[in-house]
């Protein structure tokens, strides 16, 4: 078992590198999860482990911490309902408000091993005779470098792929490769997969028309929530979405967005001058 | 409620996915074979039929065959569930009349969203 006093350290230093919020009842957690992580570094046991964050020696380490620590869990087409809203309704009327400029930026901010970047890039491609002529991105990133390396690669166990996925998709865009299934090459390629921490700047990614930030902010504390929505606000168009896990919510965390009446799950701009935080009766629905 | 038919020869495999079901608000019952699940066709069209591909007296090819020539047969939803996850299989069934396809083993999630796919929450 990993001392009180490590255990406190540990939460501090995820909080600080991450925003990680790792409650009190994590603890076990923070065993079986280091672990493995301490047979890699070589290190005899937890307590050595700590000791080197606490040290402040080596950043390789810290990350790998941080990775271990985060919950990867994801599946193809999560929730299906917003995924619906996106096909059926969120994507043809970005469709319409960008008939000009032809081009559309989608971002899936918290991506994992990529199953929900590549959930939209299969909607895509089934709306693709209406995407003739337009460019059209589709990026993935994620904090941990070895989720990104898999969701690049585009592999998945039998019991991963089908988590969520209908059965004719399977059959349509991937292939058997030994026990494993792999994406289909046109969707692959279809996005851009890199690491990215989204607790540090991320202002150079330019402007996106829809961000999937999903199942992360459930993790983070409220001041890190409240800053990371704000800053989210900053890097999504003016009529574009942002579209958020089934049980998180903007609503006491940021003016910066409102739920959209029409789409659950997703969320807009709210009006001008209101990227105050506030604190509604609403507060901790998300904790 | 929906009812579901779970056919697997495996009393644990059963065990699990009708777990599943009831959690997913569905009433389940169980056959350990394609010729009691026809009886229990019989007695009444399930709305959706959980089926196993290998195993003994009646494999699942040759019940969801007389499956869909029995009156009323061919309303429920079949969902193949097997070991076997080869494009072939599943090629396979699907041809044969399956509406969707599980690969053992599965969890809540994967249940779900196969159930949703096929109409029944
Ligand atoms: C539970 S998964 C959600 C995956 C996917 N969005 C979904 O909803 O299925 C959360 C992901 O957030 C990533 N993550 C955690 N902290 C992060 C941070 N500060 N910046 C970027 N990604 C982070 C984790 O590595 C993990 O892959």
């Amino acid at each position: 078992m990993i001392t009180a006093a490590d255990f406190d350290f540990l939460r501090g230093f995820l909080k600080d590198r991450s925003g990680l919020d790792l409650g009190p009842e994590k603890r076990y957690l923070a065993r079986s999860r280091l672990r493995p992580l301490c047979e890699d570094a070589g290190l005899r046991s937890l307590g050595d482990l700590i000791g080197k964050l606490r040290a402040g020696e080596d950043g390789g380490l810290a990350d790998a911490v941080v990775v271990a620590m985060a919950t990867h869990e994801t599946m193809f087409f999560r929730d299906r309902l917003p995924f619906e809203a996106m096909r059926d309704s969120i994507l043809p009327g970005l469709l319409a408000r960008r008939a000009a400029s032809r081009r559309l930026r989608i971002w899936s901010a918290a991506a994992s091993t990529g199953q929900e970047a590549y959930s939209v890039a299969i909607i895509l491609h089934e709306m693709r005779a209406r995407l003739d002529g337009w460019r059209v991105e589709l990026l993935g990133t994620d904090i941990s470098p070895a989720a990104i390396a898999r969701a690049r690669d585009g592999t998945y166990s039998a019991f991963e792929v089908q988590r969520g996925l209908p059965v004719r998709y399977l059959l349509e865009h991937f292939t058997k490769e030994g026990s494993d299934w792999r994406i289909a090459e046109h969707l692959r390629s279809a996005v851009t997969f890199g690491p990215l921490n989204l607790l540090q700047d991320f202002g150079r990614l330019g402007t996106f028309d829809l961000i999937l930030c999903r199942n992360l902010a459930i993790y983070l504390d409220p001041p890190t929530k409240s800053a990371l929505f704000a800053r989210l606000a900053s890097a999504l168009a003016r009529d574009g979405a942002l579209c958020l896990g089934a049980s998180e919510t903007v609503l006491g965390y940021t003016g910066a967005f409102v739920p959209d009446p029409d789409h659950r799950g997703f969320f807009v701009h709210g009006p001008e001058g209101t990227e105050r935080p506030t604190r509604s009766a609403h507060m901790g629905t998300a904790g | 409620m929906k009812h579901a038919l779970v056919v697997d020869d495996s009393a644990v495999i059963r065990k699990v996915a009708c777990r599943i079901m009831e959690g997913l608000a569905l009433r389940t019952s169980e056959a350990e074979d394609g010729e009691q699940a026809l009886m229990a066709c019989r007695r009444e069209m399930p709305d959706v039929i959980l089926l196993d591909w290998n195993m003994p007296v009646m494999d699942g090819h040759e019940f969801l065959r007389a499956l869909r020539k029995m009156p009323g047969g061919k309303s429920p939803k079949v969902v193949f569930c097997t070991t076997e996850n080869d494009v072939a299989c599943i090629a396979r069934a699907m041809h044969a009349g399956a509406d969707e396809y599980v690969m053992k083993p599965f969890d809540r999630e994967t249940m779900t969203a196969k159930l949703q796919e096929v109409g029944m929450i």
